[in-house]
């Protein structure tokens, strides 16, 4: 029988956190913020294919940070989970809150339970009717969620970043202000070119029932000028 | 069925014009003699790029639409991308396989599946039968009881390259003469403004057509026939 020496609880919870901080901060950040017409989720990604923000329902989109693998998987669930409970009762009953709660459980279950915590953390963002009603939801790698007002950054140097945005960040800021302020945080001290950047909006004024749109390079490029 | 009371959806049809496909559907369902709902839309869109008709029991045809919408939606947020027009086809097919014990005991789905081909820009159609075959359509096809007058009817007035104007003068002239000859079929309603249910999908997406628009059609064809 192997001898397993005693750790206090403590510090077995506090390696977990460390370990779970190093890998998440190794990553870039993404910002999340409440603009004039809806949400924007907006990340420096090189690549073009994998996505680190995404749809999973009508008005809901989400963005992840970390592990692309970790993140990815938890973005599938949320997808699934969003499009049964659609398809079981109604469009109408799938909540950004509810799928907040549910990747809180997986991620508290997982840090708790397994071996090696997940190294993500995920905004879930959602909007609804009116201007000033669109929910945010920041869940951490241990499971704890907090509900965002206005703005936030997560990953890489979140803290930092989370304090500028905080000074620069204005609620009736445009889609254009938006992603030009958004890009000048992320890009210090080394500015961004508009490629390397992944943007996508959940836009409240859009006609159509589906609100998620990816911004385009050239789109971008545009706002950045 | 009918001794069941179970509602039936009748006539719906497709075919190919300029920008790409059309499909129209007539509003009546019935469950044997009586007219179970007079405004029933048969004629969906199944994504941006794609749409659906459907004949048969309008329970479980309503459902195979809904759950072949959501398949495809969730697809595209899963991977990224749309399945392909082959590969949707392909995945109703199997849906349709999957029905087939319910259709031995009667409760027969027969979609036609149409939409526009990104790759390969064009118009595309495919129609199937109670087993789940399928089968591409190069020019118009239709399904339900009044398909064959509605098919009659296209033989004479569908030609290849028809402008969206003339299309549309041509699904709901099929309609009409489909409704005139199959009880199961409801005609244009002029008087309480119910009218096909008239799709196109082009290289802008799938669109439905105008109430006003179609029922200039309409009137168009029976002040033709002197109604």
């Amino acid at each position: 029988m192997s001898f397993m020496p005693y750790v206090p609880p403590e510090q077995l919870m506090k390696d977990r956190s460390d370990y779970a901080h190093k890998g998440i901060a190794r990553g870039r950040s993404v910002i999340g913020l409440e603009y004039a017409d809806g949400l924007l989720f907006i990340a420096e990604n090189p690549s073009t294919t994998l996505h680190k923000i995404s749809e999973i329902y009508d008005r809901i989109a989400f963005a992840g940070v970390g592990k692309y693998s970790e993140f990815e998987e938890l973005r599938i669930a949320g997808i699934r989970l969003a499009d049964l409970r659609g398809y079981s009762y109604g469009r109408d009953d799938v909540k950004a809150r509810d799928l907040a709660n549910a990747y809180s459980q997986a991620l508290s279950t997982i840090f708790t339970q397994q071996m090696k915590p997940y190294e993500v953390e995920v905004l879930v963002g959602e909007v609804a009717g009116e201007a000033g009603s669109a929910g945010l939801y920041h869940v951490l790698f241990d499971g704890s969620v907090s509900d965002v007002q206005g703005s936030v950054a997560v990953g890489g140097h979140a803290d930092e970043l989370t304090e500028v945005l905080k000074q620069r960040y204005e609620a009736s800021w445009d889609l254009a202000t938006a992603v030009k302020s958004a890009v000048e945080i992320l890009g210090t001290p080394a500015s961004i070119e508009a490629d390397s950047i992944e943007a996508g909006v959940l836009d409240r004024t859009c006609a159509q029932r589906r609100k998620f749109r990816r911004l385009d390079e050239s789109e971008i490029a545009g706002f950045l000028t | 069925m009918a001794a069941l009371g179970v509602a039936q959806a009748t006539t719906v049809l497709g075919f190919k014009f300029a920008d790409g496909i059309v499909m129209a559907g007539d509003r009546r369902a019935t469950a044997g003699y009586t007219i179970a709902d007079a405004k029933m839309r048969k004629v969906f869109a199944a994504d941006d790029y794609s749409a659906i008709a459907i004949a048969g029991a309008a329970g479980q045809a309503v459902e195979l639409v809904k759950l072949f919408q959501l398949e495809l939606e969730h697809y595209e947020k899963i991977t990224g991308d749309r399945l392909s027009l082959e590969g949707k086809a392909n995945r109703l097919a199997q849906m349709i396989r999957g029905n087939f014990p319910m259709a031995l005991q009667g409760l027969v789905v027969v979609p036609l599946f149409g939409g526009y081909d990104e790759r390969q820009a064009e118009g595309r159609m495919f129609y199937y039968d109670a087993t789940g075959g399928r089968w591409e359509e190069d020019d118009y096809q239709t399904t339900g009881s009044g398909g064959q007058p509605a098919k009659n009817s296209l033989k004479k007035r569908w030609r290849a390259g028809l402008s969206r104007d003339e299309a549309l003068r041509v699904a709901v002239e099929a309609l009409i003469d489909a409704a005139e000859d199959d009880v199961a079929t409801g005609g244009p309603d002029v008087a309480r403004k119910i009218f096909p249910v008239v799709m196109t999908v082009s290289g802008s997406g799938a669109e439905d057509v105008d109430d006003d628009d179609v029922a200039v059609a309409v009137e168009a064809v029976l002040a033709e026939r002197g109604a």
